[in-house]
């Protein structure tokens, strides 16, 4: 009888056998497969900071291997270098009393070996730090030198995106700062309030869309009336009234005849006031929370959340202020970027992103980054219909400017009032679609500050961005 | 620099004894054989004193405080008597697994050293207490042979106090857990544990027939009822799983188990839709980060904790496992995982595991049905209990909060498992004095008829046949240590 009890025990014996080494295979799976993901959680912050006094932080470099920052040792000092300075600035970011940009998003790849664990005891043991790994960014480095330039010296934000994978290909924030003279500079641009040259505004940025939210606007028209927009009409004499509020087209222009098409490419106020009084307001909100208003996207990017208010509450006036792109909305650069994306990529928005891939700093992969959807914003004849009318914008409207040789644009151009005392904010958002090639494309979204009208200051810009891509292809 | 050197030094040295360590105790487990497990444990007690000096040198370089210099002297002091005490008083006890404990205490104090000084004092106050248990139980248990009388006494004593916690205990962290005794938080459903194993192979022994297994049943579910009350889940489960296996051992009737096991699973889903804390913790397995700013930020710290760690760690004090709330008690094995890394850390798992196999492997020698339920029934608590805290630190199974024995602070947990350490050495010892016996009178036999032999031939030896008797299949028989059995031997033949 007992010899059969022992039986009985072994067998248990066996199954706690079976549970411990199931717990050393987890964890190694857990190690092999998860632990990054945990690692580089935005709440691990704390852990990874202190990972700066372990590791070398690892280079980052443009799309093509070109260096944007990496690490220097000096009298046993590691500094960090960043040969494009201002260029580069916010997008790269720093690390220097806190952490920002792709130092700060790439900082558990940076700050993380993935070579050799026996190389990296040996480097330990003779008392080398070891070196991070390096992040290969989507950035171009000719295109964000373009843009740099082409915004002259106007305060603003510019995005480039490759609008069917969600590439970010430039981001550019004015006023720039040298990354390299930081810790000389710090309290000077700390306390520079007016400028705010630290900050990246061109995710962290909220803007006024001005005319650029039309697309928005036209979109619900449409979609509330599938079957009878085309016939809409607005005779517009320079100004439009209801009750005792009166809104203004662009100097006062008469733009005669309207339907929609023509209005969106003439940018009619008036037009548009009128009809998004007849908007419902509840399915409108809930539209603009479907394209990223008011809510966290979810952006590998991290960006500001745009705002967007309209309910039946609303005065008369911040209905046709809101109509027309004005009133209380808000968005970034980076999330108009991802509109007329997706009206380019058939009404898929996809999710952008700027760390590409990471290497170790011997060449080995380590991770890359594959395109990922973010949501489904417009169906495919929607966003047909609205690539429609943002071309008219540039072969028969505001944005004319916009429009160069072996490319055709698709764009809207804005001039969004943010005082009666300062210029406007001269916006322009839209794609161009090689002649020869409809599979490339490329996305941009300008801000400038001040820059007066968006027809005229912002499109020249895009039109030099569509040049120097399609040039260097 | 010099410093930084040193500690990267001690950090790969410390994996590597441990490492060593850990080959030399499943070698050990090769073998049964005492004598021979004994001499490995001289070994294995170089180890340790090796990695616990490792471990407070990069404390003292850390700190630079005197205290700990002192705290660490005191240790090794205190092991060392208490191995050789062991040694003197136990000749024939098991010694792997003594050292086994001092292995998992020395890892005990020195991350609870890491964590709180204070606290590594306080546990180091219990262990001293839980050495002297271990001295003292297994000449208890081996005169006590009425144990095995009381089972509805262990069952009325167990249940009561567990009601009195349920009704009265302090809640800490949403659990009726602890009695307030003399300054000290007393957790009983720990010590009950042990009345809990009694219980049950008392009642077992007496007869396996049905209406005593419902008895039974009935009884020691009662138990998990009153646990599962007090929202102590973790202790429900050991109780619950350590029940079934004692049952499927006593009536070798796997029927028993599976309805067990197949109860205990609709009791989980009704448990499930039932209690709002139960789902709050699937629901942080599920997704650690649900609720970071409230409740599973534990859970999701943990797992940061031991991502972060990797497979060498970030270093021994060079972590930050303080960011885990309840990290020296329900915590602890992350703590591990973060500072001194996966692989270390699935060396603690395989020495867990050896530990539990050794005790389990004690109650086979048992000829008593009592002692070999009690003895396997403990061994089945202890493992389960790793099993539960490593496997809900890690997200393997949804957490349940419970200690880690040996390593997790509490001065309830550390007694506990000293007293069953306890027991099962008591057990051993019974066997071995059986042993002992029955080979001194093979032995004896064997010597007169070599004899006669000898006599009747007029020379030769017999000494290779019985070299080839002792490991020809590699797993030796029990036996105790020759030389030493020749000396007593020719004692008792004057």
């Amino acid at each position: 009888m007992l010899r059969r009890t022992n039986k009985e025990i072994m067998s248990v014996s066996y199954v706690v056998m079976l549970l411990f080494v199931g717990m050393i295979a987890y964890l190694g799976y857990f190690t092999v497969h998860d632990a990054d993901t945990f690692r580089n959680n935005s709440h691990n912050g704390k852990r990874l900071a202190l990972l700066e006094d372990k590791y070398i932080r690892g280079e980052i470099q443009a799309a093509d291997g070109t260096t944007l920052a990496a690490s220097v040792t000096e009298d046993g000092k590691d500094t960090r270098y960043y040969p494009y300075g201002k260029t580069f600035a916010h997008v790269v970011g720093y690390s220097y009393n806190g952490v920002t940009g792709i130092e700060s998003q790439g900082a558990s790849y940076l700050l993380n070996s993935h070579t050799n664990p026996i190389i990296r005891i040996i480097e330990a043991l003779r008392g080398i730090k070891s070196s991070g790994d390096t992040v290969i960014t989507t950035l171009d480095v000719n295109l964000q030198q373009t843009v740099y330039q082409a915004m002259s010296d106007y305060n603003g934000a510019a995005v480039v995106m490759e609008p069917s994978t969600g590439k970010v290909l430039a981001m550019v924030s004015r006023p720039g700062f040298d990354p390299n003279t930081l810790p000389d500079k710090w309290e000077d641009l700390v306390n520079d309030s007016g400028n705010s040259s630290l900050v990246n505004r061109a995710t962290q940025g909220l803007y006024t869309p001005g005319s650029t939210f039309k697309i928005l606007t036209a979109l619900e028209y449409m979609r509330e009336n599938p079957s009878s927009w085309p016939s809409f009409t607005f005779d517009c004499d320079g100004t439009y009234t209801v009750e005792d509020y009166t809104i203004n087209c662009s100097k006062k222009k008469e733009h005669g005849e309207q339907d929609l098409r023509a209005a969106f490419a003439n940018s009619c106020n008036g037009a548009f006031a009128a009809l998004g009084q007849q908007l419902s307001f509840s399915r409108f909100y809930n539209m603009c929370g479907d394209f990223g208003f008011n809510t966290s996207l979810g952006t590998r990017v991290p960006t500001a959340t745009s705002k967007f208010e309209l309910s039946n509450n609303n005065s008369t006036w911040k209905i046709l202020q809101t109509a027309i792109g004005q009133g209380d909305t808000q968005i970034t650069p980076m999330l108009n970027c991802l509109i007329v994306s997706a009206v380019a990529n058939n009404g898929v928005m996809m999710n952008p992103y700027l760390i590409d891939s990471v290497v170790t700093r011997y060449g080995d992969k380590v991770a890359s980054f594959a395109p990922a959807s973010l949501r489904t914003v417009m169906t495919a004849a929607e966003a047909a219909e609205m690539e429609k009318m943002m071309e008219k914008v540039v072969t028969d409207g505001t944005g004319s400017e916009a429009q160069g040789s072996g490319y055709t644009v698709a764009g809207k151009t804005g001039s969004a009032e943010t005082s009666k005392d300062v210029e406007t904010n001269a916006w322009f958002v839209g794609y161009a679609t090689d002649d020869n090639n409809n599979a490339r494309q490329i996305a941009v979204s300008i801000v400038l500050e001040e820059g007066g009208s968006g027809g005229q200051a912002a499109a020249p810009v895009a039109r030099k961005i569509f040049d120097a891509w399609y040039e260097n292809q | 620099m010099m410093v930084n050197l040193a500690l990267e030094y001690s950090r790969y040295l410390m994996l590597l004894i441990l490492i060593l360590y850990t080959i030399l105790n499943l070698y050990g487990l090769r073998s049964l054989d005492i004598a021979w497990q004994n001499r490995l444990c001289r070994h294995q007690m170089i180890l340790i004193l090796m990695l616990q000096f490792l471990g407070y040198v990069i404390i003292y370089l850390k700190t630079r405080e005197l205290q700990m210099v002192m705290f660490y002297g005191v240790q090794v002091a205190v092991f060392l008597v208490y191995y050789l005490m062991f040694g003197l008083v136990y000749r024939h006890g098991s010694r792997i697994l003594i050292s086994n404990t001092i292995m998992l205490a020395t890892i005990g104090l020195m991350i609870q050293t890491r964590l709180n000084f204070e606290y590594a004092i306080r546990q180091f106050f219990f262990l001293c207490i839980g050495f002297l248990m271990t001295l003292l139980i297994p000449i208890v248990i081996r005169y006590m042979h009425f144990l095995a009388k009381f089972g509805y006494l262990y069952a009325i004593l167990g249940l009561g106090l567990l009601a009195v916690v349920w009704r009265t205990g302090s809640t800490t962290y949403g659990a009726q857990l602890s009695i307030s005794l003399g300054g000290f938080a007393l957790q009983p459903s720990e010590f009950i544990k042990i009345l809990f194993v009694f219980f049950t192979a008392a009642m077992l022994h007496k007869s396996t027939s049905f209406p005593q297994v419902v008895i039974t049943t009935v009884l020691a579910a009662a138990h998990v009822l009153v646990l599962v009350a007090s929202t102590d889940l973790g202790s429900a489960l050991v109780y619950f799983v350590a029940y079934l296996f004692m049952l499927f051992v006593a009536t070798h009737q796997p029927l028993y188990m599976a309805a067990g096991f197949g109860s205990g699973g609709i009791a989980a889903a009704l448990a499930y839709r039932l209690f709002s804390h139960v789902r709050v913790r699937v629901a942080m397995w599920r997704d650690p980060f649900y609720d970071y700013d409230n409740k599973s930020r534990q859970i999701a710290q943990s797992m940061m904790a031991i991502g972060t760690g990797g497979w060498l760690g970030s270093g021994f004090y060079q972590g930050m496992p303080g960011l885990i709330s309840l990290v020296r008690n329900d915590f602890v094995f992350a703590a591990i995982c973060e500072e001194l890394g996966v692989i270390f850390a699935m060396c603690v798992i395989l020495i867990y595991l050896g530990f539990v196999l050794q005790m389990i492997w004690v109650s086979t020698w048992m000829s008593e049905l009592f002692y070999k339920i009690a003895g396997f029934g403990l061994a089945v608590m202890f493992g389960f209990q790793v099993f539960l805290h490593i496997g809900g630190v890690t997200k393997l199974i949804p957490c349940t909060g419970i200690t880690l024995p040996l390593i997790s602070y509490g001065g309830s947990s550390i007694l506990t498992t000293m007293i069953m350490i306890g027991i099962i050495e008591g057990l051993h010892l019974m066997k071995e004095k059986e042993v002992q016996e029955d080979e001194r009178r093979r032995r004896w036999e064997e010597e007169m008829e070599e004899r006669e032999f000898e006599e009747r031939i007029g020379g030769g030896s017999g000494r290779d046949d019985r070299d080839g008797r002792n490991g020809a299949d590699g797993r030796r028989p029990i036996r105790w240590q020759e030389d030493e059995a020749d000396e007593e031997f020719e004692i008792l033949e004057r």
